[in-house]
């Protein structure tokens, strides 16, 4: 028997990967269990599970926390199990790979978008906006009453640091440089919709659940989110909600959004035979036909070419989602395991200039926190 | 029942008749039985709370990263992560912190528990259903007050502020999103779970305090301030004590509340001893920072768990 730790507590994952795995399991002739615990524990569960010498075959992890894990020496090079990457775009192997090392395949990628009340927008004769001038003024016109324009999550945890990224990637600024000009203008960009009376004070202690959660609620006209919200959203019938690229600083400038979801790794348990048969198992999960079906439950992209080609011909709806995640970049790309610590600091950062303190002077600390380590 | 005390008459009194001749084997017999009555106590302290003890302070003097889950090797590196700790601004703030929270909701536990256990003292109809009622707060799980109270406290869309609005007092205020309100939101709501506690402790000692003092004390012309003071306080003073320790033993090491209204923020206002360990181990997953933390916390502890061993044994006499 082989076993898969994943972090599908929800009923509806849990379900869809257990069918994924008795597929997998009946094509390879084993049998694949999967063991679920909550995503900020499987981290600490893996680590647990590696001292005493009991790691499960395949570890989901989300990507941001996979580094951690293979720089402690953890994980197989998946290449060496025989997985391809013929069809996975570079800037999702690069999202399952540290140092060079390919040792996450992804199912399926998520990325922020701007989402949109549509009927909001058109019965104020507000265009969708492109660039952050655009952005403002919509956000500021859409403002009414008890609505705000716009919902983001600033929140002191990684989900207000997912969101800054768009921000401050678009800008040309850099994880590495937290006190550049580029990052500084991003976070003034920010600190101006809160001032404009844009953004909900609230802001800096809402998670993206929140977020959606005042969307749907009618309390703002635009958010900023990611596919995995979709399936709320539909619930609501009378909802017309509406899908584009996070705007950027400029006009024709790259819209840069941050890569987010999970990748299955085989952990290194010291038995060849097992990893051999772990890594067929992973190769048969991110199969292109078992990618499609996850990606069309999940509503999020198929990591494999072939299978986001015709994804997007199922879901065309999620068109500008498809385009943002092609371009869309990795936050450990740069920082590998040193991202928790920058990510902490930035956390901090954001949520010091949005309740008073200047960006600069935030980010200054920041950086200085990221390096020094403290 | 009886046949077994019939069987144990003999063999009860057989050893007598052996050790009757020998007082020193007998008192090492006596003293082995003793050490038996105690052994299983001591041998769970020893496992369960002296081994992880010690472990946590030999990990702070350890580099402590994830590969030492694979390789079993932490060497050590004597005080770099006590002083990294100790350099760190963010280790003052969360002291400072964890200092006036759990001074402030002692306090307010407090005198609102005592308040309304002595209101609760004084008989009157639906007097125990109200006072059940009081102890909802204690039913709830942390996690569920916190995030029922997280939406409460919003800023735009929340209960209070809705309700402030409508009285027409205010109503924008920033609980839990500024950092200068924020340590004060969480404090308020922890005096909320807390009462209960504090109310049903000293309602208990209030029902033992003998009525017939009260009736002496107003026969010598005691006003109800005055026999409060010199009849109730120094009778409940051993329950006070126990509220008070246990309160602070809970308070100082509060988590799971500050995960669930504020994760920390808004910019760290609301970091803590108990949030910056948890953040040191499981999310910079740096054990060795996160053991000198935890250390501390248990080191404050030891010292309040001093005082309260010496204000027994001063009750004891």
């Amino acid at each position: 028997m082989y076993t898969v730790l994943n972090s599908s507590t929800d009923e509806t994952y849990h379900r869809w990967d257990a069918e994924a795995m008795a597929r997998c399991g009946k094509r390879l002739g084993v049998t694949v269990e999967q063991q679920s615990v909550p995503a900020s524990q499987v981290m600490t569960k893996a680590l647990r599970m590696a001292s005493s010498k009991s790691l499960p075959d395949v570890v989901q992890f989300d990507a941001s926390e996979m580094p951690v894990f293979a720089e402690a020496g953890g994980l197989v090079d998946l290449r060496g199990l025989g997985l391809s990457t013929d069809h996975v775009p570079d800037g999702i192997v690069d999202f399952g790979s540290y140092r060079g090392t390919y040792y996450g395949a992804a199912r399926s990628v998520n990325t922020l978008a701007l989402f949109y009340n549509k009927d909001v927008l058109a019965e104020a004769g507000v265009r969708t906006p492109a660039t952050w001038d655009d952005l403002r003024e919509a956000a500021r016109e859409l403002t009414r009453g008890k609505r705000y324009g716009l919902a983001l999550s600033a929140g002191g945890a990684e989900d207000g640091v997912f969101q800054f990224t768009p921000f401050m990637w678009s800008n040309g600024g850099d994880e590495r440089e937290l006190d550049s000009p580029e990052v500084v203008e991003a976070l003034d960009f920010w600190k101006a919709l809160l001032k404009d009376g844009s953004l909900s004070r609230s802001t800096v202690n809402w998670t993206q659940a929140d977020v959606n959660d005042q969307f749907m609620a009618g309390n703002a006209a635009m958010m900023i989110n990611g596919p995995w919200q979709v399936e709320t959203l539909n619930s609501d019938p009378d909802l017309n909600w509406g899908i584009a690229e996070i705007p950027v600083p400029e006009a024709g400038a790259d819209s840069v959004a941050p890569l987010g979801g999970a990748v299955l790794t085989v952990p290194r348990t010291g038995d060849d035979d097992r990893e051999r048969m772990a890594g067929r198992i992973v190769a048969c999960l991110t199969g292109e036909k078992e990618q499609l079906s996850y990606a069309l439950n999940s509503w999020m992209v198929p990591a494999d070419e072939r299978a986001a080609a015709e994804w997007r011909s199922k879901v065309p709806e999620l068109d500008a989602l498809a385009d943002q995640v092609a371009t869309a970049r990795s936050r450990t790309a740069q920082l590998g395991a040193g991202w928790p610590a920058v990510s902490l600091a930035l956390q901090s950062a954001f949520q010091s200039a949005l309740t008073g303190q200047s960006s600069e002077a935030a980010l200054k600390r920041a950086q200085q926190r990221a390096t020094s380590g403290n | 029942m009886t046949t077994s005390t019939v069987t144990a008459t003999p063999s009860a009194t057989a050893p007598r008749k052996d050790t009757a001749p020998d007082p020193a084997r007998a008192r090492l017999r006596r003293r082995l039985a003793r050490w038996g009555f105690v052994a299983p106590a001591v041998v769970f302290m020893l496992l369960f709370f002296g081994y992880p003890l010690v472990r946590n302070v030999v990990m702070s003097f350890q580099h402590y990263t994830p590969k030492t889950f694979f390789t079993g090797e932490a060497p050590f590196n004597g005080g770099d992560n006590w002083s990294s700790v100790f350099q760190d601004a963010l280790f003052g703030k969360a002291l400072w912190h964890t200092l006036v929270f759990t001074a402030c909701s002692l306090l307010g536990q407090f005198c609102v528990g005592l308040a309304l256990a002595v209101f609760f003292n004084r008989r009157f109809p639906l007097g125990g259903v109200l006072r059940s009622l009081i102890l909802l707060p204690w039913l709830v799980p942390m996690v569920v007050s916190g995030v029922v109270w997280r939406r409460i406290l919003d800023q735009d869309t929340g209960v209070l502020n809705t309700f402030l609005d409508t009285l027409g007092l205010g109503g924008h205020t920033p609980w839990l999103t500024s950092p200068d309100m924020a340590l004060l939101s969480v404090v308020l709501v922890n005096i909320w779970i807390g009462i209960p506690f504090n109310m049903v402790i000293l309602y208990g000692g209030l029902q033992e305090i003998p009525r017939e003092l009260y009736e002496a004390a107003s026969l010598d012309g005691a006003s109800a301030w005055r026999a409060f003071r010199s009849v109730t306080l120094p009778m409940l003073r051993p329950v006070i004590t126990v509220v008070l320790v246990l309160g602070f033993m809970s308070t100082v090491k509060i988590l799971d509340l500050i995960l669930a209204l504020t994760d920390g923020g808004p910019a760290d206002a609301t970091q803590t001893l108990g949030t910056l360990t948890y953040q040191n181990s499981f999310v910079e997953l740096d054990f060795g920072a996160g053991a000198v933390v935890g250390n501390v916390l248990i080191l404050i502890s030891a010292v309040f768990a001093v005082f309260y061993l010496r204000a027994n044994r001063t009750e004891g006499k």
